[in-house]
C-alpha cells in the first residue's frame, strides 16, 4: 500500500516538474519521411504537436540566378530538376510559357506528345507519392508494387527522350524528336496492364483498418484556408475546391479530352490519398484518348528563328546555317514583355513569371513552385495532431524540395 | 467579372492611384502606387473576389528608377481570371506594405522577396530570410550580385566538433574491462529492478534465482 502511493507520488511530482515545459523537437533535415532535405522544428506537448516550423532551403541551387544568365532553350535541362519525380510535367510546363511569350503555337501533334508526357510524368508521381506516404505508415509492399509500374515509365522515358530521368524532352517550339516507333505498343501495353496495379493498390489500402485510422480526420485543410494560403493540386481539390487548369484554362489541347476531376470533401489525408488514386485512373482515360487521336503531321513549329533547322540543311544552305548561328549563340529573339503561364503539374500549379527585355535571357524568370506553396500549409495541418501523425501529413502533402527550394 | 471590369472598379475606387492597364498576350497587368497596395489589395479579395494570391515576385531593373519591382499575380476562383499588380520600389526606401493580413500565402513570398532582394514588408509578422541561411550578407538574385557568388561565413550550428563530447568508453555497461565480472555477470538484466528489491526485501526467505 505504501509502495503504491510513493509510486503515485512520484507520478504526481513528475506530472507537476515537466507538464507545463514544451519540448522542442528537430525532424531532419536528413529523416526518410521528410522526403528530401526539409528540416521541421516542432514544439511538443507530449506527444501532442503544438507548433511547426518548416525550414527550407537546404536543396537551394539558384536556378532563378542561373535562368537569367543562359538562353531560353538552355533552361530546359534545369526544369528537368526542379520537381524530379515529374521532369517531362515540368519540360512541358516550360515550354509552353516561353511560347506564350514569344506568342506562337505548336502544331497538333506536339500538343498531343506533350498531354502524353504530362500525363505519364503525373503518374509516375503519384505512384511515388501513394508508395511512399503507404510506406511510411508501415505498409511496404504498395511501395514495391508500384515501384514496378514506375519501372516501366522510366522505360518510357528512356524511349522518347533517351534518358530515364533528366528527359529535357521539350524544346521551344516543340519537341527534341518525334515518338520512335516503338513507344506506341509500349505505352499501349502499360495502358493496359496498369489498372489492374491501380486496382491492387485500391484493395490493399482504401478500406484496409490500419490506413484508415492513421489518414482519416488527420492533417485537416479546409476549404478557406486552402484557398487562403494558395494550396493548389490534389491537396486544394482534396479540400473540396473543384479547381485544375486542365479544365479552367485548358492548354495543350486539353480542351479536347473528356476527364473528369477528383475532389475530396473532407480535406484530410485520406481526400487527397483518395484524390490522387482517381487522378491516376482519370489520367490512364486521358493517356488512351491521347494515344487513339494522335494526330500525324509535325512535332516542330516551321519557324526557323525559333527551333534549329535540320542539320543537313545547315551544313548546306546560307539562310539555315545563320539561323542556326543566331540560335546558338544569342538564343531565341523574345520580344520585352512580362508573361505568367501556369500548368496543372503533379504537385499543383506549376507556374512561370518571366519579364523579358527582348533578347535572348529573361531578365527575371520566378518559377512559382507548387510544393513550396503547398508547404506553407504544413502548420495547419498539423497543430494538435499527434508527433506519428507527422509523418502521415507530410506524405500527404507529397511535395519534392526540388521545386521548392529551386 | 473579368480581370477588365476588375480595373474599372480599381479605378472608379481609387481614381488616380492606378496607371492604365498593360496588356500582353491576353494577361493585364497595373502599376499601383506602394503607399495604396495593401489597400488595393483588400478591396479587391472582398470586392472583386481575387480570392488567391497565386504569386508575389521582385524584380531588380538595374539600371532603372525606380529600381525595384514587386509583382503580384492575383487569380480569381470563382471568375477564373488573373490580374497582376506592380509597385514600383525605389532603393533608398525599400519597404512595401505587407498583404499577409489580405492572403496567408504571402507570408513564404514576401520572405522571399525579402531574401533574394531585400525587400522589407512591412506588418510582416516574422520577416527571415526563408531559403539563405539567418545572417546571410547578401541578396542574391539581385542583379549586382554575381553568378558565381561570394564567400560568406557559413553559419554557427549547434552542433560541431567544439561541442560534440565522445561517449564514455570505460564504466559504461558494455564495455569490457580486464579483471572485472564476465560478461553474464554485468549484463543489467541481471541486476535487480528496484520493485524485485522491494520483493526480497518483504520475503527474505526466497531464494535468488541466478
Amino acid at each position: 500500500m505504501e509502495l503504491i502511493d510513493s509510486a503515485t507520488r512520484a507520478q504526481t511530482a513528475m506530472d507537476e516538474a515537466l507538464g507545463s515545459e514544451k519540448m522542442i523537437i528537430n525532424m531532419g533535415p536528413q529523416h526518410p519521411s521528410t522526403h528530401g532535405v526539409l528540416r521541421v522544428v516542432l514544439e511538443l506537448d507530449g506527444e501532442e504537436v503544438v507548433n511547426v516550423w518548416p525550414d527550407i532551403g537546404y536543396l537551394h541551387r539558384g536556378d532563378e540566378k542561373i535562368a537569367e544568365n543562359m538562353t531560353y532553350t538552355q533552361f530546359i535541362p534545369y526544369t528537368d530538376r526542379l520537381d524530379y519525380l515529374a521532369p517531362l510535367a515540368n519540360n512541358v510546363t516550360y515550354a509552353y510559357a516561353v511560347e506564350k511569350l514569344l506568342g506562337m503555337d505548336v502544331p497538333p501533334r506536339c500538343k498531343y506528345i506533350r498531354v502524353i508526357c504530362a500525363e505519364l510524368a503525373r503518374i509516375s508521381s503519384h505512384l511515388l507519392g501513394l508508395g511512399s506516404f503507404a510506406m511510411d505508415i508501415g505498409a511496404m509492399t504498395v511501395f514495391l508494387y508500384l515501384f514496378r509500374e514506375r519501372e516501366t515509365i522510366y522505360d518510357m522515358a528512356e524511349c522518347i527522350s533517351g534518358a530515364r530521368f533528366t528527359t529535357s524532352y521539350t524544346r521551344i517550339g516543340g519537341l527534341a524528336r518525334d515518338l520512335t516507333p516503338e513507344f506506341i505498343p509500349m505505352l499501349r501495353r502499360f495502358l493496359k496492364e496498369f489498372p489492374a496495379t491501380v486496382n491492387e493498390t485500391d484493395k490493399l489500402l482504401t478500406r484496409n483498418r490500419i490506413f484508415c485510422e492513421r489518414t482519416r480526420g488527420i492533417g485537416v485543410l479546409t476549404k478557406a484556408d486552402a484557398i487562403d494560403l494558395g494550396v493548389t493540386g490534389p491537396c486544394l481539390r482534396g479540400s473540396g475546391v473543384d479547381w485544375d487548369i486542365r479544365k479552367s484554362h485548358p492548354y495543350s489541347s486539353y480542351e479536347d479530352f473528356d476527364f473528369e476531376v477528383p475532389v475530396g470533401t473532407v480535406g484530410d489525408s485520406y481526400d487527397r490519398y483518395l484524390c490522387r488514386m482517381e487522378e491516376m485512373r482519370q489520367s490512364v482515360r486521358i493517356l488512351q484518348q491521347a494515344v487513339d487521336n494522335l494526330p500525324d503531321g509535325p512535332v516542330n513549329s516551321p519557324d526557323a528563328k525559333i527551333l534549329l533547322p535540320d542539320k543537313e540543311a545547315v551544313l548546306t544552305k546560307m539562310e539555315e546555317l545563320i539561323h542556326h548561328f543566331i540560335n546558338v549563340t544569342e538564343g531565341i529573339n523574345a520580344p520585352p514583355g512580362e508573361i505568367y503561364f501556369s500548368a496543372e503539374n503533379p504537385k499543383g500549379e506549376l507556374g512561370f513569371f518571366i519579364v523579358s527585355k527582348g533578347g535572348g535571357t529573361p531578365h527575371r524568370l520566378k518559377i512559382r513552385a507548387p510544393s513550396f506553396v503547398n508547404l506553407q500549409a504544413l502548420p495547419v495541418m498539423a497543430r494538435g495532431h499527434m508527433m506519428s501523425d507527422m509523418v502521415t501529413i507530410l506524405a500527404s502533402i507529397d511535395f519534392v524540395m526540388g521545386e521548392c527550394d529551386r | 467579372m473579368t480581370a477588365e471590369a476588375a480595373i474599372d472598379r480599381l479605378k472608379a475606387q481609387f481614381s488616380n492611384a492606378i496607371s492604365a492597364p498593360v496588356e500582353f498576350r491576353g494577361e493585364f497587368s497595373i502599376t499601383v502606387p506602394r503607399e495604396k497596395i495593401a489597400a488595393i489589395c483588400q478591396f479587391l479579395k472582398t470586392e472583386c473576389d481575387f480570392d488567391m494570391l497565386t504569386d508575389l515576385s521582385g524584380v531588380d531593373n538595374y539600371g532603372e528608377d525606380p529600381r525595384y519591382e514587386v509583382d503580384y499575380i492575383l487569380y480569381s476562383l470563382e471568375h477564373r481570371c488573373r490580374l497582376r499588380l506592380k509597385v514600383p520600389v525605389s532603393e533608398e526606401d525599400m519597404i512595401v506594405d505587407s498583404v499577409t493580413s489580405v492572403w496567408g500565402t504571402a507570408n513564404w513570398h514576401e520572405r522571399e522577396a525579402f531574401d533574394m532582394f531585400g525587400i522589407r514588408f512591412r506588418n510582416h509578422p516574422n520577416l527571415k530570410r526563408i531559403i539563405m541561411w539567418e545572417g546571410y550578407p547578401y541578396h542574391p538574385l539581385r542583379k549586382d550580385f554575381p553568378l558565381a557568388g561570394l564567400p560568406a561565413e557559413l553559419p554557427e550550428t549547434a552542433v560541431n566538433a567544439d561541442t560534440v563530447r565522445s561517449a564514455p568508453m570505460l564504466g559504461g555497461p558494455f564495455v569490457a574491462a580486464s579483471g572485472t565480472r564476465s560478461s553474464i555477470r554485468r549484463e543489467p538484466r541481471q541486476y535487480d529492478t528496484m520493485a524485485e528489491q522491494e520483493e526480497k526485501q518483504t520475503h527474505p526467505t526466497k531464494k535468488e534465482s541466478v
